[in-house]
């Protein structure tokens, strides 16, 4: 295993993969840390050029990550818009990016003027000890990031499916579940399944030696009363069946539609009718 | 065990009882636990420096025509520790290498045993491409968590696999070979020694130390009600002490099990996220366990992903 050193804020602090980290909170380094980071910035180049990002103090974003993974096949992230448009501002754009992994840019979420904030949370693969980070942009072109680091039991391999028989047999399935919203005409939350593999192909098949054909979805499309409300280009960085939960405004009853495309152009859709109350 | 799965390595550290070193020199027990059925009895520790990846129960059995082995540790050193063992005790050919499935403590050994002539490596259908598509993370994390110890090692694959069943005649004496449905991983084959009314369960059974879900949380549970009925004498489990049939391991593997499926199904039934799980989880499980801490919330992860998907 790889051990990358830096220095950060001045501290000489070095974060391997198997290094204690010298902070003493359960959150270790954040942000202000994770500049530093090599893979960091190659990315910030690569993404941003030389756009000034704000390291979020004002609480534009949010990131909800475990500090140590249970499973880094499928550990949980969830980014929090915090503008409440009291100041005519939105967020249009996230990127979540995972510095150590192979492929850093797990997913870039465009958002609307009318849909109920920048909120979602997916499931990732982690495969190392990593900072983890949630960017903004908001509607004034601005740009803001939060990171946190998260040590993913030293995962190392690529990860493998637990069931990929069951997986495959059942690919396309979707589950569509929405929370009714505390109230009426407020945010509403909706969390959207999908049985896929998601297959990497990074992992070489040992026996072939060969390297199977990535197979991922790739676009979320999610519309409410015909109206964008998340549009999402992502990797398969996601975990296998993809979980992603957002929200969306629910201005009256109307139909909610999740539309996903995988690498293969494999159309998946669910619809669920909302009625006035919330309910679907 | 292994969860090395998903990416997850288990590349965690934990305190370990005191080493029992397993290099090719060292003493290496082997207990006759049966006529015939010599088992070596790993540490209930997770993979460290310390116990050199010593940590499943593997062994052999005896027949008049030849020997199989059952499992064969971690690494290729342990391997050659078991064949040594072996040889101190019967001069009779290895006609098989059995796998009782792809984690890595069970599968690593058998290059310990290429050397043996006409042998035949034998495992589940599923077990190659389980083990391929781990085995490069699966190298990776014994070199880096037993260094040296892990020298050498490398994957050796099956050559003949057991779809549904297999027996297979010793002289004299004939194993009984189940592949069984995804539980604890997609490829858990058991080993019944009829002679002697010994079933080597694999990972199906873990005693003492903490069951580990790699597969499918309801197909374990639905395997644990069929291992209950077998018409067993004992059971030697991957993971702990060899045990009577009927007594109360299985009951005990179950009881955890299904705590953990209540939880976790309580959890998605309040609309409770993967996230939200995992920060309630305070180490609570049914029973005394080793390596909760380590291995507990990998377990509510596996159940929810899974049981989320029930209707």
């Amino acid at each position: 295993m790889k051990r990358r050193q830096f220095i950060a804020a001045g501290l000489g602090l070095t974060l391997g993969a198997r290094l204690a980290i010298a902070a003493p909170s359960r959150k270790g380094p954040g942000t202000a840390e994770s500049l530093a980071v090599e893979v960091w910035q190659g990315l910030r180049r690569q993404l941003f050029g030389e756009r000034e990002i704000a390291i979020d103090a004002d609480g534009v974003i949010g990131l909800e990550t475990p500090y140590r993974a249970a499973d880094a096949a499928s550990v949980p992230v969830a980014i929090r818009g915090r503008l409440d448009g009291a100041d005519g501002r939105y967020i249009k754009r996230l990127w979540l990016l995972i510095d150590q992994n192979p492929t850093p840019v797990v997913g870039v979420f465009d958002f609307f003027p009318e849909s109920a904030g920048a909120d979602v949370e997916t499931r990732v693969r982690v495969n190392d000890y990593t900072f983890v980070r949630a960017i903004a942009e908001t509607s004034d072109d601005k740009l803001y990031m939060t990171a946190n680091f998260v040590k993913a039991s030293g995962g190392c391999s690529a990860p493998a499916s637990k069931d990929p028989a069951a997986a495959a047999q059942s690919m396309g399935r979707i589950k569509l579940r929405i929370e009714p919203p505390a109230q009426p005409g407020g945010a509403a939350r909706a969390q959207v399944l999908i049985r896929h593999p998601n297959v990497t192909g990074l992992a070489m098949d040992q026996l072939t030696r060969m390297y199977p054909q990535p197979h991922y979805v790739r676009k979320i499309a999610v519309s409410y009363r015909d109206r964008p409300v998340m549009n999402a280009e992502v990797t398969f960085a996601i975990a296998e069946n993809p979980s992603f939960r957002f929200n969306f405004r629910h201005d009256g009853a109307g139909v909610l539609v999740v539309h996903a495309e995988d690498t293969e152009d494999t159309q998946f859709e669910a619809r669920a009718r909302v009625d006035e109350n919330g309910t679907s | 065990m292994f969860p090395r799965l998903a990416g997850v390595t288990v590349c965690g550290v934990l305190a370990v009882v005191a080493a029992r070193v397993s290099g090719a020199d060292a003493p290496f027990a082997v207990d006759e636990v049966a006529a015939g059925v010599f088992v070596h009895q790993g540490q209930v520790a997770d993979l460290a420096a310390e116990n050199g990846g010593d940590i499943a129960n593997i062994g052999f059995v005896v027949g008049e025509r030849c020997v199989a082995v059952i499992d064969t540790g971690s690494t290729q050193r342990i391997g050659e520790s078991l064949r040594a063992a072996l040889r101190a005790r019967t001069e009779l050919p290895v006609c098989y290498v059995i796998n009782t499935h792809m984690h890595l403590d069970h599968v690593f050994g058998n290059a310990g045993f290429e050397g043996e002539a006409g042998v035949e490596f034998v495992a589940a259908a599923r077990m190659p491409a389980s083990l391929s598509a781990r085995a490069e993370g699966y190298l990776r994390t014994l070199a880096h968590e037993l260094g040296e110890a892990a020298a050498g090692t490398r994957a050796v694959y099956p050559t003949r696999l057991v779809e549904d069943r297999l027996s297979l005649d010793l002289g004299g004496r004939t194993l009984a070979l189940q592949a069984w449905p995804t539980a604890h991983t997609d490829n858990d084959l058991t080993v019944f020694d009829e002679r002697t009314g010994s079933l080597w369960t694999g990972d199906l059974l873990f005693e003492r130390f903490i069951p580990i879900i790699d597969g499918s949380i309801r197909g374990w549970l639905a395997a644990i009600e069929r291992l209950a009925r077998l018409p067993a004498e004992r059971l030697l489990p991957g993971h702990g002490a060899i045990v009577a049939h009927g007594g109360e391991a299985l009951a005990r593997e179950k009881a955890y099990l299904e705590h953990v499926a209540a939880t976790v199904r309580a959890a998605i039934a309040r609309g409770d996220t993967l996230g939200e799980v995992l920060d309630a989880d305070d180490g609570t499980v049914a029973g005394d366990w080793a390596l909760t801490a380590r291995f507990h919330a990998r377990n509510l992860s596996a159940a929810y992903t899974e049981l989320e998907w029930e209707d």
